[in-house]
């Protein structure tokens, strides 16, 4: 297990990494979620120990490895660039890491057929990585991580470089490849929904902060603060900012929306409402829906779904809708909005209230 | 701004190509129309970029004209072509501000000072820049840099065509969502013809009227989003088009059903003629339904909730296969699947047949 004990790393031009918590399982997926600049490879680079952190601990199995340099740790890496030895062929470069760690030949061998036989590199192992294409440049450096069966495995943006339906094959391959291995496994994206169909765990990250820690669909679907929120949601969040007054959430000089059951106990005052775009709907959902007229900016379709972008108020919102759905720009729409999908949090940014969470079957 | 005709254009980085393999970019006709919104789609290595190259002057083809409006412009150099161009990273000055970035293409080509003053501001506007119009572009974040580029491409409103290589690939997702709306908008005002190049589906569907999807040096289709979500002409534009893409079962088609195994037959809803090669179904995964009731029994390896929708993978008839459900639907104990007849698509040899009239 690796433990990160509540460690901030600053530099003269900044803090990267804020007091942050996490205890990692061994054979675990823990995803690391934020945009650029978040704090992410920082954080990683503590992990592997590259960097020494300001202040705080980082324990293995309960012991501090502050003080083990970093060719002692057992850690692989893998970044968003592909980085392999250009002048050895793919076999060599998977193998490198066990011909310095003093591997007998025999076991070299088989280690490097089963790596690559899982990133399915067989038929390019005699040849040099720039005779690839950059999914077989990436797969020979996972490859390489996978073949020193480290106990850390930190893979940094690694499908970012990479042709959009090839990030989708090893997306579905990566998590079986090293789950297997018993690593600990942690990911690094600036997406959304590469957490979510990875799974595992998230940490979401703002500013060098881990603003929230869990399961990955637990994350999604009950963020505990509105960053959080923010940065799990892709498209943006919807957000709207609205008073409390008794059973009604209101809005100077326009709507009223009922108050969902559930967080009628709430004190009255404001608060700031956030549903995801998927909730924003453009026909009657059913009951307990609220209609309102907003301004159509502009219509995005990808012929499964379509992305209408409205203006309400001084909101600017987007509602996810199946199918092909065309609305001209300017156009007045009803849009529907569902109470029992709000997340409601208070002018801090807490979760003061949200949806309930269906249990799965 | 002017219509784009490419006659005949083909072009093989070997000195003396021979055979049609030799060809990154194989023979294609095609018009851009004035004022049009197109991707070029496809997966790196497929001839994308070289066709962008061929338009903007980089590269002369091995053959083939290329016309803007009347004029045949196939060995002019790029600066004659009067083109604007973005690029994958910001190609901006960090020591001018972002204003001068701004006017820097209109000063280049001595456009009076009032008029550039009247253009800078209303796209300062467009983009949202209000507030850092005078600052150094140097302490701008990415994706401030990357909208100066788009600006400094659309600042000039005599450019022929504006040619985007990947211009939001370094951006985070959610400004992605910013910059796209606003890339769009701009076209809708401006009316400039557009080219982009991407192998990002999301950015090539939402933002092109009409999407030419390239596989292996090839175009296989040109279509809006709806047609090349509905009717895919080649199984290629299927699996690449849609996430996950489109499932393709190999079958044998008796007139109006499809026969998945010795046991397995389903309607098709349409008579097809007697197909002769290797015979496929496609059905997307957003028109695979799972019930209690159904043609097909199936195996579920797994159920990925991934927020607005879920993702079914399984096996039918011996092969993978994905359904997406709905974030509110929910899988059955022991699920049956049936394709939608009237959103199968049969393809001989990867290409799209039609079915017969009735």
């Amino acid at each position: 297990m690796l433990e990160l004990i509540d460690i901030t790393k600053a530099t003269p031009s900044g803090i990267h990494v804020q007091s942050a918590s996490m205890r990692l399982e061994k054979g675990s997926l823990n995803i690391l979620l934020g945009p650029t600049l978040s704090g992410k490879t920082s954080l990683m680079r503590l992990m592997a120990g590259l960097d020494r952190p300001t202040s705080g601990d980082i324990r293995v199995d309960g012991k501090s490895v502050l003080g083990v340099r970093v060719q002692k740790r057992d850690v692989a890496m893998v970044y968003q660039q592909f980085i392999n030895y250009p002048s050895l062929t793919v076999y060599e470069n998977i193998a490198s890491p066990l011909r310095v760690a003093g591997v007998p030949r025999a076991e070299i061998e088989t280690r490097v057929r089963q790596a690559a036989g899982l990133l399915k590199l067989e038929p390019y192992l005699q040849r040099t990585p720039l005779n690839l294409s950059g999914g077989q440049q990436q797969r020979t450096a996972l490859a390489r991580a996978f073949v020193k069966r480290a106990s850390l495995v930190l893979l940094d943006e690694p499908l970012a470089n990479l042709d959009y339906k090839l990030r989708e094959e090893l997306r579905a391959e990566l998590p079986r490849v090293f789950a297997e291995a018993g690593a600990i496994l942690v990911y690094a994206t600036t997406e959304p929904s590469e957490a979510l169909l990875l799974g595992g765990k998230t940490a979401t990250l703002h500013e060098g902060a881990v603003t929230q820690f869990g399961p990955t669909i637990e994350v999604y679907q009950r963020p505990a603060d509105l960053r959080t929120a923010e940065i799990f949601s892709d498209p943006p969040l919807n957000i709207i900012r609205l008073r409390k007054d008794g059973t009604n959430f209101v809005l100077d000089g326009g709507i009223s929306i009922p108050v969902p059951r559930a967080s009628l106990a709430l004190p009255d005052g404001d608060y700031i409402i956030g549903f995801r775009p998927h909730h924003l709907y453009l026909e009657p959902p059913g009951d307990g829906a609220v209609a309102l007229k907003a301004k159509v900016a502009i219509t995005e379709v990808t012929g499964s779904e379509s992305f209408v972008h409205v203006d309400f108020a001084d909101a600017r919102w987007v509602a996810l809708v199946h199918g092909v759905r065309i609305v001209k720009p300017d156009e007045t729409v009803t849009v529907y909005l569902v109470p029992e999908r709000f997340f409601i949090f208070d002018m801090s940014g807490a979760l003061a209230s949200g949806p309930a969470v269906k249990q799965a079957a | 701004m002017a219509r784009i005709t490419l006659d005949g254009i083909a072009h093989s980085y070997l000195p003396k190509p021979q055979s049609e393999a030799d060809f990154a970019l194989k023979r294609m006709d095609h018009v851009w129309q004035d004022g049009g919104a197109y991707a070029l789609l496809g997966p790196s290595g497929c001839g994308k970029t070289t066709l962008l190259n061929i338009m903007s002057g980089l590269i002369t083809p091995t053959r083939g004209r290329i016309l803007f409006g009347a004029e045949d412009v196939t060995d002019l150099p790029t600066e004659q072509r009067n083109i604007a161009q973005v690029f994958q990273f910001p190609v901006i000055y960090d020591t001018m501000t972002v204003r001068d970035n701004l006017a820097f293409p209109l000063r280049n080509r001595r456009v009076p000072e009032a008029d550039i003053k009247r253009r800078v501001d209303e796209l300062i506007g467009m983009l949202n820049l209000q507030g850092k119009a005078d600052r150094k572009a140097r302490a701008l974040t990415a994706d401030e840099k990357q909208k100066i580029s788009l600006g400094r491409g659309l600042v000039r409103s005599d450019v022929n065509a504006i040619l985007l290589d990947e211009p939001l690939t370094v951006i985070d997702p959610h400004l992605k969502w910013e910059l796209r709306s606003q890339l769009k908008h701009l076209h809708k005002r401006l009316g400039f013809t557009m080219i982009y190049v991407t192998h990002d589906q999301t950015e090539a569907l939402t933002l092109a009227d009409r999407v030419v999807v390239m596989y292996e040096g090839e175009v296989v289709q040109i279509g809006t989003p709806t047609e090349l979500f509905e009717t895919p002409r080649h199984t290629f534009v299927g699996y690449f088009i849609g996430s996950p893409g489109m499932n393709v079962i190999p079958c044998a088609v008796e007139g109006d059903r499809a026969r998945l195994s010795p046991e397995l037959s389903i309607p098709l809803g349409r008579h097809y003629a007697t197909l002769s090669g290797k015979t496929e179904l496609g059905i997307r995964p957003e028109f695979v339904r799972l019930g209690e009731a159904g043609d097909l029994p199936v195996n579920i390896r797994a159920v990925e909730d991934i927020g607005r929708h879920k993702i079914v993978r399984g096996q039918v008839a011996g092969r993978d296969f994905n359904a997406v459900l709905r974030d509110t639907d929910s899988v059955p104990a022991i699920p049956r699947a049936s394709f939608d007849p009237a959103r199968i698509n049969i393809y001989a040899d990867a290409r799209l047949i039609e079915p017969e009239a009735a």
